[in-house]
Protein backbone atom coordinates (compact mmCIF):
# COMPACT_ATOMS: atom_id res chain seq x y z
CA UNK A 1 0.00 0.00 0.00
CA UNK A 2 2.88 2.11 1.12
CA UNK A 3 4.85 1.22 -2.11
CA UNK A 4 1.69 2.46 -4.39
CA UNK A 5 1.68 5.68 -2.66
CA UNK A 6 5.39 6.29 -2.54
CA UNK A 7 5.79 5.30 -6.72
CA UNK A 8 2.73 8.05 -7.35
CA UNK A 9 4.26 10.96 -5.15
CA UNK A 10 7.40 10.54 -6.51
CA UNK A 11 5.64 10.53 -10.47
CA UNK A 12 4.24 13.73 -9.39
CA UNK A 13 6.98 15.50 -7.28
CA UNK A 14 10.70 14.46 -9.10
CA UNK A 15 11.63 16.67 -12.08
CA UNK A 16 10.60 16.01 -15.26
CA UNK A 17 7.60 14.39 -13.42
CA UNK A 18 3.86 14.70 -14.55
CA UNK A 19 3.38 17.91 -13.51
CA UNK A 20 7.15 18.91 -13.95
CA UNK A 21 8.75 22.25 -13.13
CA UNK A 22 10.74 20.93 -9.91
CA UNK A 23 13.73 21.86 -11.38
CA UNK A 24 13.19 25.30 -10.81
CA UNK A 25 14.57 25.30 -7.42
CA UNK A 26 17.76 24.02 -8.69
CA UNK A 27 18.15 26.28 -11.27
CA UNK A 28 17.07 28.97 -8.23
CA UNK A 29 19.97 27.78 -6.04
CA UNK A 30 22.38 27.43 -8.82
CA UNK A 31 21.89 31.25 -9.52
CA UNK A 32 21.85 32.19 -5.85
CA UNK A 33 25.66 31.14 -5.76
CA UNK A 34 26.05 32.31 -9.35
CA UNK A 35 25.08 35.94 -8.18
CA UNK A 36 26.71 36.29 -5.02
CA UNK A 37 30.73 37.09 -6.44
CA UNK A 38 29.40 39.79 -8.59
CA UNK A 39 27.34 41.19 -5.13
CA UNK A 40 30.00 40.35 -2.41
CA UNK A 41 33.16 40.70 -4.55
CA UNK A 42 35.72 38.26 -6.19
CA UNK A 43 38.10 38.07 -3.60
CA UNK A 44 38.92 34.46 -3.14
CA UNK A 45 39.51 34.44 0.63
CA UNK A 46 36.34 35.99 1.03
CA UNK A 47 34.47 33.61 -1.11
CA UNK A 48 35.92 30.67 0.64
CA UNK A 49 34.85 32.20 3.93
CA UNK A 50 31.38 33.06 3.30
CA UNK A 51 30.49 30.59 0.26
CA UNK A 52 29.57 27.96 2.50
CA UNK A 53 26.90 29.75 4.86
CA UNK A 54 25.39 31.53 1.10
CA UNK A 55 24.76 27.97 -0.19
CA UNK A 56 23.07 27.14 2.93
CA UNK A 57 20.79 30.09 2.82
CA UNK A 58 20.46 29.44 -1.15
CA UNK A 59 19.42 25.97 -0.36
CA UNK A 60 16.81 26.60 2.60
CA UNK A 61 15.00 28.86 -0.46
CA UNK A 62 14.93 26.79 -2.89
CA UNK A 63 13.47 23.99 -0.56
CA UNK A 64 10.73 27.19 -0.09
CA UNK A 65 9.71 27.15 -4.04
CA UNK A 66 7.94 23.29 -4.19
CA UNK A 67 5.85 23.74 -1.15
CA UNK A 68 2.75 25.67 -3.72
CA UNK A 69 1.48 22.55 -5.40
CA UNK A 70 3.10 20.04 -2.31
CA UNK A 71 -0.48 19.37 -0.63
CA UNK A 72 -2.92 21.87 -1.97
CA UNK A 73 -3.49 19.99 -5.47
CA UNK A 74 -4.13 16.91 -4.04
CA UNK A 75 -6.53 18.32 -1.50
CA UNK A 76 -8.60 20.06 -4.25
CA UNK A 77 -8.71 17.23 -5.92
CA UNK A 78 -10.28 15.31 -2.90
CA UNK A 79 -7.11 12.52 -2.50
CA UNK A 80 -6.91 12.62 0.62
CA UNK A 81 -10.99 12.00 0.97
CA UNK A 82 -10.64 8.98 -1.39
CA UNK A 83 -7.54 7.66 0.53
CA UNK A 84 -9.18 8.29 4.08
CA UNK A 85 -12.20 6.01 2.66
CA UNK A 86 -9.55 2.94 1.57
CA UNK A 87 -8.14 3.49 5.20
CA UNK A 88 -5.04 4.84 4.12
CA UNK A 89 -4.42 7.61 7.08
CA UNK A 90 -3.17 11.44 6.46
CA UNK A 91 -0.27 10.21 8.76
CA UNK A 92 0.68 7.41 5.89
CA UNK A 93 0.37 9.38 3.28
CA UNK A 94 2.56 12.83 4.38
CA UNK A 95 4.74 10.29 5.66
CA UNK A 96 5.18 8.68 1.97
CA UNK A 97 4.76 12.34 0.61
CA UNK A 98 7.95 13.63 2.92
CA UNK A 99 9.94 11.20 1.86
CA UNK A 100 8.91 11.22 -1.99
CA UNK A 101 9.61 15.38 -1.43
CA UNK A 102 13.16 14.52 0.18
CA UNK A 103 14.39 12.32 -2.75
CA UNK A 104 12.68 14.79 -5.37
CA UNK A 105 14.79 17.61 -4.21
CA UNK A 106 17.85 17.15 -2.04
CA UNK A 107 19.99 14.47 -3.99
CA UNK A 108 19.88 17.27 -7.00
CA UNK A 109 20.75 19.70 -4.62
CA UNK A 110 23.49 17.78 -3.10
CA UNK A 111 24.78 17.48 -6.81
CA UNK A 112 24.38 21.26 -7.56
CA UNK A 113 26.12 22.13 -4.51
CA UNK A 114 29.18 20.90 -6.39
CA UNK A 115 29.32 23.32 -8.84
CA UNK A 116 28.25 25.70 -6.68
CA UNK A 117 31.26 25.23 -4.76
CA UNK A 118 33.46 25.61 -7.17
CA UNK A 119 32.10 28.75 -8.56
CA UNK A 120 32.31 30.30 -4.97
CA UNK A 121 36.17 28.39 -4.64
CA UNK A 122 34.94 26.57 -1.83
CA UNK A 123 38.10 24.92 -0.42
CA UNK A 124 37.68 20.73 -0.39
CA UNK A 125 37.14 20.29 3.51
CA UNK A 126 34.60 22.92 3.32
CA UNK A 127 32.84 21.29 0.69
CA UNK A 128 32.79 18.02 2.41
CA UNK A 129 31.52 19.51 5.36
CA UNK A 130 28.68 21.65 3.54
CA UNK A 131 27.63 18.13 1.85
CA UNK A 132 27.52 16.27 4.67
CA UNK A 133 25.30 19.16 6.47
CA UNK A 134 23.33 19.17 3.96
CA UNK A 135 22.69 15.59 3.76
CA UNK A 136 21.74 15.68 7.57
CA UNK A 137 19.70 19.18 7.06
CA UNK A 138 17.18 18.84 3.88
CA UNK A 139 14.91 15.84 5.32
CA UNK A 140 14.55 18.28 8.03
CA UNK A 141 13.98 21.28 5.65
CA UNK A 142 11.54 19.08 3.50
CA UNK A 143 9.41 18.01 6.97
CA UNK A 144 9.03 21.64 8.22
CA UNK A 145 8.03 22.27 4.59
CA UNK A 146 5.69 19.56 4.37
CA UNK A 147 4.21 20.42 7.40
CA UNK A 148 3.78 23.94 6.22
CA UNK A 149 2.56 23.26 2.98
CA UNK A 150 -0.55 21.04 4.40
CA UNK A 151 -0.81 23.88 7.08
CA UNK A 152 -1.51 26.44 4.22
CA UNK A 153 -2.72 24.18 1.87
CA UNK A 154 -6.77 25.24 2.26
CA UNK A 155 -5.87 28.80 1.71
CA UNK A 156 -5.58 31.54 -0.60
CA UNK A 157 -2.24 32.72 -1.76
CA UNK A 158 -0.41 30.67 0.42
CA UNK A 159 2.70 30.30 -1.65
CA UNK A 160 4.14 33.86 0.28
CA UNK A 161 2.62 32.14 3.36
CA UNK A 162 4.24 29.57 3.42
CA UNK A 163 7.30 30.53 2.85
CA UNK A 164 7.66 33.06 5.51
CA UNK A 165 6.75 30.64 7.95
CA UNK A 166 9.42 28.16 6.95
CA UNK A 167 11.88 30.66 7.14
CA UNK A 168 11.82 31.22 11.30
CA UNK A 169 11.39 27.27 12.09
CA UNK A 170 13.90 26.59 9.57
CA UNK A 171 16.42 29.09 11.62
CA UNK A 172 17.98 26.32 14.17
CA UNK A 173 18.54 23.60 10.96
CA UNK A 174 20.91 26.58 9.44
CA UNK A 175 22.92 27.79 12.47
CA UNK A 176 24.14 24.15 12.85
CA UNK A 177 24.23 22.84 9.75
CA UNK A 178 25.81 26.33 8.62
CA UNK A 179 28.16 26.66 11.90
CA UNK A 180 29.61 23.12 11.08
CA UNK A 181 31.35 24.58 8.43
CA UNK A 182 33.58 26.63 10.87
CA UNK A 183 34.10 23.61 13.61
CA UNK A 184 35.19 20.41 12.17
CA UNK A 185 34.85 18.49 15.58
CA UNK A 186 31.55 17.21 13.80
CA UNK A 187 29.26 18.57 16.70
CA UNK A 188 27.21 20.64 14.27
CA UNK A 189 27.06 18.02 11.88
CA UNK A 190 25.39 15.75 14.50
CA UNK A 191 22.93 18.30 16.36
CA UNK A 192 21.74 19.01 12.65
CA UNK A 193 21.11 15.14 11.81
CA UNK A 194 19.13 15.36 15.64
CA UNK A 195 16.84 17.74 14.61
CA UNK A 196 15.85 16.71 11.08
CA UNK A 197 15.21 13.22 12.61
CA UNK A 198 12.87 14.98 15.44
CA UNK A 199 11.34 17.34 12.38
CA UNK A 200 10.74 14.31 10.24
CA UNK A 201 9.33 11.78 13.18
CA UNK A 202 6.59 15.24 14.01
CA UNK A 203 5.92 16.41 10.50
CA UNK A 204 3.73 13.40 9.01
CA UNK A 205 1.16 14.14 12.27
CA UNK A 206 1.50 18.16 12.38
CA UNK A 207 0.59 17.51 8.39
CA UNK A 208 -1.91 14.95 8.88
CA UNK A 209 -3.60 16.61 11.64
CA UNK A 210 -3.93 19.78 9.31
CA UNK A 211 -5.36 18.07 6.37
CA UNK A 212 -8.33 16.30 9.05
CA UNK A 213 -8.73 20.18 10.02
CA UNK A 214 -8.62 21.14 6.58
CA UNK A 215 -11.80 18.96 5.72
CA UNK A 216 -14.17 19.84 8.54
CA UNK A 217 -13.14 23.46 7.76
CA UNK B 1 -20.54 -9.73 6.17
CA UNK B 2 -23.92 -7.81 5.36
CA UNK B 3 -23.50 -4.55 3.70
CA UNK B 4 -25.23 -1.90 6.27
CA UNK B 5 -25.49 1.93 6.85
CA UNK B 6 -27.63 3.07 9.80
CA UNK B 7 -27.35 6.77 10.52
CA UNK B 8 -29.58 8.35 13.81
CA UNK B 9 -30.35 12.05 14.46
CA UNK B 10 -27.97 13.27 12.41
CA UNK B 11 -27.75 17.09 13.20
CA UNK B 12 -25.45 19.14 10.88
CA UNK B 13 -23.41 22.93 11.48
CA UNK B 14 -21.48 24.45 8.86
CA UNK B 15 -20.33 27.42 10.77
CA UNK B 16 -22.79 29.13 12.33
CA UNK B 17 -25.36 27.86 10.98
CA UNK B 18 -27.33 24.42 11.37
CA UNK B 19 -28.46 23.00 8.26
CA UNK B 20 -30.41 19.94 9.14
CA UNK B 21 -31.53 18.23 12.44
CA UNK B 22 -33.22 14.58 13.31
CA UNK B 23 -32.19 12.98 9.72
CA UNK B 24 -32.34 9.59 10.30
CA UNK B 25 -31.84 6.44 8.13
CA UNK B 26 -30.88 2.55 7.74
CA UNK B 27 -30.35 0.80 4.51
CA UNK B 28 -29.68 -2.77 4.06
CA UNK B 29 -28.19 -4.74 0.84
CA UNK B 30 -30.16 -3.58 -2.06
CA UNK B 31 -31.81 -0.82 -0.95
CA UNK B 32 -31.02 3.08 -2.35
CA UNK B 33 -31.75 6.08 -1.01
CA UNK B 34 -32.57 9.28 -2.76
CA UNK B 35 -31.61 12.20 -0.78
CA UNK B 36 -33.05 15.21 -2.40
CA UNK B 37 -33.35 19.13 -2.31
CA UNK B 38 -32.32 22.35 -3.24
CA UNK B 39 -29.06 23.76 -4.17
CA UNK B 40 -27.21 24.89 -0.69
CA UNK B 41 -29.57 22.93 1.87
CA UNK B 42 -26.77 19.94 3.06
CA UNK B 43 -27.00 17.34 0.85
CA UNK B 44 -23.23 17.39 0.23
CA UNK B 45 -22.69 17.40 3.91
CA UNK B 46 -25.17 14.78 4.38
CA UNK B 47 -22.85 12.60 1.86
CA UNK B 48 -19.79 13.72 3.62
CA UNK B 49 -21.20 12.72 7.39
CA UNK B 50 -22.57 9.49 6.12
CA UNK B 51 -19.13 8.98 4.31
CA UNK B 52 -17.47 9.53 7.84
CA UNK B 53 -15.47 12.46 6.11
CA UNK B 54 -17.26 15.20 8.37
CA UNK B 55 -18.66 14.41 11.63
CA UNK B 56 -22.24 15.41 12.39
CA UNK B 57 -23.13 18.18 15.30
CA UNK B 58 -24.63 15.33 16.73
CA UNK B 59 -26.12 12.14 15.98
CA UNK B 60 -24.67 8.55 15.04
CA UNK B 61 -23.68 7.05 12.03
CA UNK B 62 -23.01 3.11 11.95
CA UNK B 63 -21.09 1.36 8.46
CA UNK B 64 -20.56 -2.30 7.60
CA UNK B 65 -19.06 -2.71 4.57
CA UNK B 66 -16.89 -0.35 2.81
CA UNK B 67 -17.61 3.12 1.68
CA UNK B 68 -16.98 4.95 -2.20
CA UNK B 69 -17.55 8.13 -2.64
CA UNK B 70 -18.48 9.39 -5.95
CA UNK B 71 -18.37 13.82 -5.83
CA UNK B 72 -17.25 16.36 -7.80
CA UNK B 73 -13.67 15.66 -7.66
CA UNK B 74 -12.58 13.02 -9.58
CA UNK B 75 -9.32 12.32 -7.36
CA UNK B 76 -7.28 11.93 -11.11
CA UNK B 77 -3.96 13.28 -11.19
CA UNK B 78 -4.80 15.94 -14.00
CA UNK B 79 -1.56 15.72 -15.60
CA UNK B 80 -1.16 11.72 -15.65
CA UNK B 81 -3.28 9.21 -18.47
CA UNK B 82 -6.20 8.11 -17.36
CA UNK B 83 -4.85 4.72 -17.42
CA UNK B 84 -1.84 6.08 -14.77
CA UNK B 85 -4.38 7.67 -12.95
CA UNK B 86 -7.04 5.71 -12.42
CA UNK B 87 -3.97 2.73 -12.14
CA UNK B 88 -3.33 4.26 -8.79
CA UNK B 89 -6.67 3.91 -7.17
CA UNK B 90 -6.66 0.23 -9.12
CA UNK B 91 -2.96 -0.75 -7.20
CA UNK B 92 -4.27 0.61 -3.99
CA UNK B 93 -8.02 -1.19 -4.16
CA UNK B 94 -5.91 -4.08 -5.42
CA UNK B 95 -8.42 -4.37 -8.80
CA UNK B 96 -7.29 -7.05 -11.51
CA UNK B 97 -6.27 -4.82 -14.90
CA UNK B 98 -8.65 -7.05 -16.67
CA UNK B 99 -11.42 -5.76 -14.61
CA UNK B 100 -10.09 -2.05 -14.74
CA UNK B 101 -10.36 -2.66 -18.35
CA UNK B 102 -13.74 -4.05 -18.28
CA UNK B 103 -15.49 -0.94 -16.54
CA UNK B 104 -13.07 1.85 -18.71
CA UNK B 105 -14.71 -0.25 -21.80
CA UNK B 106 -18.51 -0.31 -19.87
CA UNK B 107 -18.10 3.32 -19.59
CA UNK B 108 -16.94 4.75 -23.33
CA UNK B 109 -13.85 5.45 -21.76
CA UNK B 110 -11.17 2.82 -23.60
CA UNK B 111 -10.70 4.82 -26.31
CA UNK B 112 -9.43 7.92 -23.71
CA UNK B 113 -6.59 5.77 -21.89
CA UNK B 114 -3.71 7.65 -23.07
CA UNK B 115 -5.16 10.95 -22.93
CA UNK B 116 -3.74 12.96 -19.98
CA UNK B 117 -7.24 13.48 -17.20
CA UNK B 118 -6.67 17.59 -18.28
CA UNK B 119 -7.84 16.92 -21.34
CA UNK B 120 -11.00 14.97 -20.49
CA UNK B 121 -14.90 16.65 -20.54
CA UNK B 122 -16.80 17.33 -18.00
CA UNK B 123 -18.87 14.44 -18.69
CA UNK B 124 -15.99 12.19 -19.57
CA UNK B 125 -14.16 13.04 -15.87
CA UNK B 126 -17.43 11.94 -14.33
CA UNK B 127 -17.66 8.78 -16.43
CA UNK B 128 -13.29 8.11 -15.40
CA UNK B 129 -14.64 8.91 -11.53
CA UNK B 130 -17.27 6.46 -12.32
CA UNK B 131 -14.47 3.49 -12.90
CA UNK B 132 -12.14 4.20 -9.87
CA UNK B 133 -15.47 3.65 -8.04
CA UNK B 134 -16.07 0.01 -9.51
CA UNK B 135 -12.49 -0.64 -9.43
CA UNK B 136 -13.29 -0.18 -5.78
CA UNK B 137 -15.53 -2.95 -5.34
CA UNK B 138 -17.36 -1.82 -1.90
CA UNK B 139 -21.11 -2.43 -1.10
CA UNK B 140 -22.50 1.17 -0.31
CA UNK B 141 -21.67 4.06 -2.46
CA UNK B 142 -22.38 7.31 -1.69
CA UNK B 143 -23.24 9.58 -4.95
CA UNK B 144 -23.09 13.33 -4.87
CA UNK B 145 -24.94 14.47 -7.94
CA UNK B 146 -23.83 11.73 -10.25
CA UNK B 147 -25.60 13.08 -13.10
CA UNK B 148 -23.80 16.66 -13.39
CA UNK B 149 -21.96 17.02 -16.71
CA UNK B 150 -23.23 13.45 -18.21
CA UNK B 151 -24.96 13.71 -21.56
CA UNK B 152 -28.27 11.49 -21.58
CA UNK B 153 -26.82 8.06 -22.70
CA UNK B 154 -24.39 8.92 -19.80
CA UNK B 155 -27.21 9.47 -17.46
CA UNK B 156 -28.98 6.03 -18.52
CA UNK B 157 -25.54 4.33 -17.82
CA UNK B 158 -25.12 5.46 -14.38
CA UNK B 159 -28.63 4.21 -13.85
CA UNK B 160 -28.12 1.00 -15.22
CA UNK B 161 -24.77 0.70 -12.96
CA UNK B 162 -26.65 1.88 -10.33
CA UNK B 163 -29.59 -0.64 -10.20
CA UNK B 164 -27.16 -3.39 -10.78
CA UNK B 165 -24.94 -3.02 -7.89
CA UNK B 166 -28.35 -3.15 -6.23
CA UNK B 167 -29.17 -6.09 -7.51
CA UNK B 168 -25.86 -7.22 -6.13
CA UNK B 169 -26.42 -6.84 -2.95
CA UNK B 170 -24.78 -3.34 -2.68
CA UNK B 171 -26.35 0.06 -0.83
CA UNK B 172 -26.45 3.44 -2.88
CA UNK B 173 -27.10 6.65 -1.48
CA UNK B 174 -27.68 9.68 -4.33
CA UNK B 175 -28.00 13.27 -3.75
CA UNK B 176 -29.29 15.02 -6.13
CA UNK B 177 -31.84 17.56 -7.38
CA UNK B 178 -32.52 15.35 -10.54
CA UNK B 179 -34.46 13.07 -11.07
CA UNK B 180 -32.85 9.61 -10.31
CA UNK B 181 -34.71 6.41 -12.18
CA UNK B 182 -34.04 4.07 -10.04
CA UNK B 183 -36.15 2.76 -6.97
CA UNK B 184 -35.73 4.15 -3.88
CA UNK B 185 -37.14 5.61 -1.13
CA UNK B 186 -36.84 9.30 -1.56
CA UNK B 187 -35.50 11.76 1.85
CA UNK B 188 -36.17 15.12 1.05
CA UNK B 189 -33.81 17.29 3.22
CA UNK B 190 -36.61 20.71 3.20
CA UNK B 191 -37.92 18.47 5.48
CA UNK B 192 -35.58 18.41 8.29
CA UNK B 193 -34.39 22.00 7.44
CA UNK B 194 -33.34 23.83 11.32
Amino acid sequence: MIGVLLRRDLAVLLPGGRRGGSLLPLLFFLAVAMLYPFAGGPEPELLARTGGGVIWVAALLAAILPLERLVSADLEAGVFDQLHLRGVSEEWAMASRLLAHWLAFAPLLLLAALPAAALLNLPSETLRALLLGLLAGTPGLAAIGLAIAALTASLRGAAALSGLMVIPLAVPILIFGAGSLARPDGAGLALTAAISLGLCALAPFAAGAAIRAAREG
Amino acid sequence: MQARLVAKDIVCRRGDRLLFRGVSCALGPGEALHVAGANGIGKSSLIRILAGLLRPFAGDVARSGGVGLLDERPALDPQASLQAALGFWAALDGTRPMALTDHADALGLYDLFDVPVRYLSTGQTKRAALARLMGQQVPIWLLDEPLNGLDPPGVALVEDLVARHLVGGGIAIIASHQRFAVSAATLTLAEFAA
